[in-house]
């Protein structure tokens, strides 16, 4: 096998080159990530997975306890159940709607020329800004007397209710501002959309068939790897949602959006039982691990890749 | 008629998204009588610019200003380099390794970050970081997955041949990467260093946890102090941030070119 530069070379250059350097150049050139791998990634992932088993504070003796951790985290803790059920919840709403609201309005984008530039950047305009700056603008458009959002629903003869104060209505506020953020999934599955072949429809117009019938049996299976890959990148942000929580609600009220990264980060920072923390960490990697797994899975049925053979292109055999 | 309907409700689709951005500016610039009247007023009687510069001196949001600067400076030449260097070590060589190597990284892509918060918090403790602005900054000089992957999708659509002509002329692989590939490669370079100005500009969480002093603060986490502090004063909360948006704005519509144009396809299609 030969290991040098990718390209063909003149054999004179080639001997010429020192053992080293031609072994050593394509290790230098990754080696930036390399060293990030093992100082900000896998060593902090091994020495979490320890900490998981220790009863570890911040200052103090730290002791030894097996799965101690998780098992009181699991039997013990009602607090435990309560913020995975509400992430599992936030999810279970924002995700679905993250993804079908982002595909119908690349869907209109897609299906007009005039404007098409205004309304794109209007769309993904609030995914230039987010965090602090997003959470204090939808904390004024909830307000209860003063509101953007109540005084419209004022005409519409609603009274509005206090968004932010009432348990039930909380997390669909904090729903409501994470999808106002939805510009970067949309502008993926515009640019999906712009990539399908215009004679699939043509043919298919010919054929005769249906505009409805096109979407459901072209569009949505040619972009399949796009909506794969949106969906679980909506997964894994939904269950770290943590910014808009603690600053929107502080997880109230009554701990109606005490979301489960907002447990993590109490146990670790506000009662600095790192060791507990941890193993919220690893709870929570597992579980987005296991659903990405299984959404690809399913995915199997429904994801078709264009010419799946394209390894190794833009690159010849030496 | 069907384009009538489509146009209408884009309009009424996109006020939504506008509508809170139009919203937090007139709330900056009303007067305070104004602010709270009910019908509220969308449009002001008069406009006081001089409400940002009130909000400005009632904190030393001067020195969060250049603390943002200098983690998002700072860290956004080190993200270019490095993504850029890694990006072109997994395009342009083969190399026992290189595959899984390629693999493991995308896969890092995965790992919620609330792992890797609070052993990172140690790490840096242990390092003596906490309260200094590295741990924003060193990082981001160890290339970030993602950027690597969308440069690298990047650089496999240049033809094998012009590195191959460089080479014949005796280029070795590092002018080939800095004279040929770092040219080319300058469009996806503003996606990528302006994705990256974004997140750091923005970044809340990292300074929440790494950051204890006020002198320490950036712009994101003194926003939200100031906003735990003087939860009434609305103006001075706007104003800030109407600054705060201001420039990840102003990056976006000079580099909207290049976000809107195929690099998004690039960075997903395998």
């Amino acid at each position: 096998m030969d290991m040098t530069y990718a390209g063909a070379e003149p054999k004179v250059a080639r001997r010429k080159r020192s053992a080293i350097a031609r072994y050593a150049a394509p290790y230098l050139f990754i080696s930036p990530w390399i060293l990030g791998f093992l100082f900000f990634t896998l060593g902090p992932l091994v020495f979490s997975l320890t900490m998981s088993f220790y009863d570890w504070p911040v200052v103090g003796v730290r002791s030894f306890v097996g799965l101690d951790n998780y098992r009181s985290m699991l039997f013990e803790d009602p607090q435990f159940w309560e913020s995975l059920w509400i992430t599992v919840k936030f999810a279970a709403i924002y995700v679905p709607f993250n993804i079908v609201m982002s595909f119908l309005l690349a869907l209109m984008l897609h299906h007009i020329t005039f404007a098409s530039g205004f309304f794109r950047t209007a769309f993904y305009l609030p995914s230039v800004i987010s965090g602090v700056a997003l959470v204090t603008i939808w904390s004024w458009i909830y307000s209860k007397e003063y509101g953007l959002l109540n005084f419209m629903l004022s005409f519409v003869g609603i009274k509005g209710p206090n968004w932010l104060g009432d348990p039930n209505l909380a997390i669909v506020a904090i729903i409501i501002a994470s999808l106002w953020g939805l510009g970067g999934t949309m502008l993926i599955l515009l640019t999906g959309l712009k990539a399908i072949p215009k004679e699939l429809y043509e043919a298919a117009t010919v054929s005769g068939v249906p505009g409805w019938a096109q979407t459901l049996f072209i569009t949505l299976p040619m972009l399949g790897p796009m909506l794969l890959f949106t969906f679980i990148t909506s997964i894994i942000s939904a269950f770290q949602q943590l910014t808009i929580a603690l600053l929107l609600t502080k997880g109230g009220p009554l701990g109606s959006t005490y979301f489960f990264a907002m447990y993590i980060y109490d146990n670790a920072f506000k009662y600095f039982d790192m060791g507990y923390a941890a193993a919220g960490s690893w709870v929570m990697f597992i579980i987005v691990l296991l659903l990405s797994i299984a959404v690809m899975r399913w995915s199997a049925a429904w994801v078709y890749y264009e010419g799946e053979v394209r390894q190794n292109d833009g690159e010849h055999n030496a | 008629m069907r384009k009538t309907v489509l146009y209408s409700a884009l309009i009424l689709l996109s006020a939504l998204f506008i509508a809170p951005f139009y919203w937090t500016f007139m709330t900056a610039i009303k007067s305070t009588a104004e602010l709270y009247q009910f019908p509220p007023v969308f449009w002001p009687s008069e406009w006081h610019w001089e409400n940002f510069a009130a909000a400005w001196n009632k904190q030393p949001f001067g020195t969060y200003l250049a603390n943002s600067v200098i983690v998002v400076v700072l860290s956004t030449i080190g993200q270019l380099i490095s993504s850029s260097l890694v990006a072109y070590g997994f395009a342009r060589f083969r190399f026992p390794g290189r595959d899984p190597l390629f693999i493991l990284l995308l896969a890092t892509m995965m790992i919620p970050w609330d792992v890797k918060m609070i052993p990172l918090y140690m790490e840096f403790n242990l390092l003596g970081w906490i309260n200094t602005l590295k741990p924003l900054i060193v990082p981001a000089y160890f290339a970030d997955a993602f950027f690597v992957f969308l440069l690298r999708q990047y650089i496999m659509t240049v033809p094998m041949e012009i590195d191959e002509a460089a080479r014949m002329d005796g280029a070795n692989a590092f002018d080939i990467y800095w004279r040929i590939h770092l040219p080319l490669m300058m469009p996806a370079l503003v996606l990528v260093g302006t994705f990256h100005f974004m997140n750091a500009w923005n970044d809340y969480l990292g300074p929440l946890i790494f950051l204890n002093d006020q002198s320490k603060y950036t712009l994101t986490l003194g926003l939200s102090m100031f906003k735990g502090l003087h939860e009434v004063d609305v103006t001075s909360i706007a104003a800030i941030t109407v600054i705060l948006c201001l420039p990840p704005l102003a990056l976006f519509f000079v580099a909207q070119r290049y976000i809107m144009d195929g690099a998004v396809s690039s960075s997903v299609k395998g």
